[in-house]
């Protein structure tokens, strides 16, 4: 089981933007992206979302094994796929309660009903975790919200649709430490061997607490080089200067 | 034929909104089509009515046939409707039903599919069904009626009660105020009369429930309330009728009179076939230190004309506006508010949004007049589009005439659409793009739907779904 990207080719208005990436994030396993502004990192996560700026002009994206690059955003984050934004769009007049059950609902069957205690139960639960007021739950989606819970809102968005993968576009960006950490144990909490990660960051700082197993780096719309944990301190200490030279 | 009705009749045949289904017709009592003297005398004949009704009826026919259609200001669309190809009144010539087991089995389908739900009746004071021309049925609490409560229709209201009825009838809105009020005033036909005595205050909400069943049909219901000295009423009524495919009429007058001290809040939940014209009179005199508020939601019909006012006659009086109007394909939603300080200190609220789908177009006609010898008076409005897609429209047109420079007025409008950004944040959650449409729209009028009674609300809610449904991608 795993989220595989092959040889990935795209372009947003004829420019391309992604140059022939390869991915695969078993279940089970964090992977980040680090990279340069520009490299694509982004734009990577939001086309595996099925943004319909981008046109994927080859290669394919793989869910378990399935060809997802016919299906619809919506189809996608049904089939697994979650994407915490690193700008959440703000939905005014809408609450967050109803936002979520709306979501979860999307989910079920024709004529099944979300069990509303069941679902304010589970929410509440997730919502202590990350240290969140009750009252935000009558708040309207990101109306407001401060960057930081922004951030939290998306985790908990994120733990409540339960995905299969999850892509985490520079979700510490705009954090402080505390709010970070928080951030990174509601990820933690759900790492689990039927799930897979993929963290987008500029910085190691999220990484001292989302442990990865492997590290990417992107550059011009490709994966340009892979390793271990370490990989993401050697470019702490060094920066992208190796791309340079290459 | 032109090629704007077909396109009308294409919408209404393809689309699939709640209310589309009926009942085979069969009238006792059928006027026939076109509009006469005739035609009026054998309204009155068939409901047995007073000499002055039937006068006041024949003056009211030829204000109407010597008043031009409003096309200078309003839609040309109002030329396609061909009055002699209407019929003005038909009846199963049935008396009002007092309960719910003495109403026809289809009738009482008919409410069931319109969600006119069995477990709200205990919860509501009274219930007035129109079906065609005459109310199906009606009923007040034995509670309120002892109190002095009248909820009747409006025939039985000019007839059984005219010592009360006849002295405000046609005093708010004149038969000539517009053409759609003489038409009404010329073949009236069902509607409710209310009248609440001193200090009683109405605690659950009146409710009626209108609904055009026969082709070719217009309604012309006439409602009159009155609430006296200090007291208070809320009145609800949902309007939905089945497609047909050819246009129907729809045109009301409704009148409210609050007398010192008196509130009055009427809301309105409509969603009518989108063949239909809904061109419908709203007006509210309010007294001393009396309020009144109209909560309006158009959903549906081919082109709604409709502008609730409230006349503030007396010191510090109020009047308000809250309206929702949602345009689909085909339709234009024609509607604002009217609000006339005539008065010192008298305060005035209008609250709009306007929701445009496709190639809906929906418009917002204001008039606030505050008049030159008045001193301390208050006017808020706010009007807020939203834009589905790009070939949608809208268009505001406040006519705030203010003179003098003692009072306070503020007026805010906003257009805006929903953003390819926030879509595809919503539909990352798993929402299709209906279901996020829907959720956008809904989330755009929830300040306002907060002011509705929670039943009504969730039918909003619902009928803002349906309506959606089909409606983008």
């Amino acid at each position: 089981m795993s989220l595989t990207i092959e040889n990935l080719h795209a372009s947003v208005e004829g420019t391309p933007i992604l140059k022939g990436l390869n991915l695969e994030i078993p279940a089970g396993e964090v992977h980040a992206i680090m990279g340069p502004n520009g490299s694509g990192k982004s734009t990577l996560s939001k086309i595996i979302a099925g943004h319909d700026d981008y046109e994927v002009t080859d290669g394919r994206v793989l869910l378990d094994g399935v060809d997802i690059s016919g299906l619809e955003v919506d189809e996608r984050s049904r089939a697994g796929i979650f994407l915490a934004f690193q700008y959440p769009a703000e939905v005014p007049g809408v609450s967050n309660a109803n936002f979520l059950r709306a979501a979860l609902q999307a989910r079920l069957p024709d004529g099944e009903e979300i069990d509303a205690v069941a679902f304010y139960k589970d929410m509440y639960a997730k919502m202590d975790e990350l240290e969140m007021n009750r009252k935000f739950t009558s708040r309207a989606v990101n109306e407001g919200f401060s960057g930081g819970e922004k951030k939290r809102n998306e985790i908990l968005q994120m733990m409540m649709l339960d995905p299969r993968y999850c892509l985490l576009d520079e979700t510490d960006s705009g954090l402080d430490i505390d709010a970070l950490k928080v951030v990174a144990k509601g990820v933690n909490s759900m790492r689990s061997a039927n799930r897979g990660f993929l963290v987008i960051t500029h910085y190691q700082r999220l990484l001292d607490y989302i442990k990865p197993d492997h590290v990417h780096v992107m550059a011009d719309g490709q994966i340009v080089k892979s390793g271990g944990a370490e990989l993401a301190l050697e470019l702490e200490e060094s920066g992208y200067d190796f791309l340079k030279t290459a | 034929m032109n090629s704007e009705t077909a396109t009308v009749r294409q919408v209404a045949l393809e689309k699939d909104d709640v209310g589309n289904f009926s009942y085979p017709e069969s009238h006792k009592f059928d006027a026939g089509y076109g509009l006469s003297k005739d035609t009026i005398d054998y309204i009155s004949k068939v409901k047995d009515e007073p000499a002055w009704v039937n006068e006041f009826r024949h003056k009211a026919l030829e204000t109407f046939l010597s008043k031009p259609m409003p096309t200078n200001w309003a839609t040309k669309d109002l030329e396609n409707i061909d009055f002699d190809a209407i019929r003005y009144y038909l009846s199963d010539g049935a008396t009002p039903k007092r309960s719910w087991d003495d109403v026809p089995p289809e009738v009482l389908e008919t409410f069931d599919r319109l969600g006119v739900p069995e477990q709200e009746r205990a919860f509501l004071a009274g219930v007035e069904a129109q079906y065609d021309s005459e109310a199906a049925y009606s009923n007040v609490k034995e509670a309120l009626a002892d109190e002095g409560v009248i909820f009747v229709t409006c025939s039985e209201g000019l007839k059984e009660h005219e010592e009360i009825f006849r002295p405000w009838f046609g005093k708010v809105i004149p038969t000539g105020d517009n053409k759609f009020s003489a038409l009404n005033s010329a073949v009236m036909s069902g509607g409710s009369f209310i009248y609440i005595p001193p200090g009683v205050k109405v605690k659950h909400p009146l409710q009626a429930y209108f609904r055009i069943n026969s082709e070719n049909f217009g309604q012309f219901e006439r409602t009159l309330i009155i609430a006296d000295e200090g007291a208070e009423v809320m009145y609800m009524e949902g309007c939905t009728a089945p497609k047909f495919e050819t246009a129907t009429l729809h045109s009301a007058v409704v009148e409210l009179v609050a007398m010192k001290g008196a509130k009055i809040q009427y809301i309105t939940v409509q969603n009518w076939s989108s063949n239909v014209f809904n061109l419908v009179t709203k007006r509210g005199l309010a007294h001393e230190d009396a309020e009144i508020r109209w909560i309006d939601c158009n959903i549906g019909s081919r082109l709604t004309m409709k502008y609730p006012g409230v006349v503030m006659k007396g010191e510090r009086a109020r009047g308000e506006v809250i309206s929702i109007a949602l345009a689909n394909d085909g339709q234009h939603q024609d509607t604002g508010a009217k609000m006339i300080h005539a008065a010192n200190n008298t305060t005035s609220n209008v609250i709009s949004k306007s929701i445009s789908v496709g190639e809906g177009r929906s418009t917002y006609r204001g008039q606030v007049h505050i008049p030159k010898h008045l001193k301390g008076c208050k006017n808020n409005t706010e009007c807020d589009a939203l834009l589905i897609n790009t070939n949608s429209r809208t268009d505001t047109y406040p006519a705030i005439s203010v003179k003098g420079n003692q009072h306070v007025t503020q007026h805010e409008a906003s257009v805006s659409q929903v953003s390819e950004e926030m879509l595809f944040y919503m539909q990352q959650r798993g929402l299709s793009e209906t279901q996020a449409m829907s959720l956008a729209v809904n989330g755009f009028i929830n300040d306002l739907v907060e002011e509705f009674p929670m039943e009504y609300s969730v039918e909003l809610k619902r009928l803002i779904d349906l309506e959606m449904e089909g409606s983008v991608g």
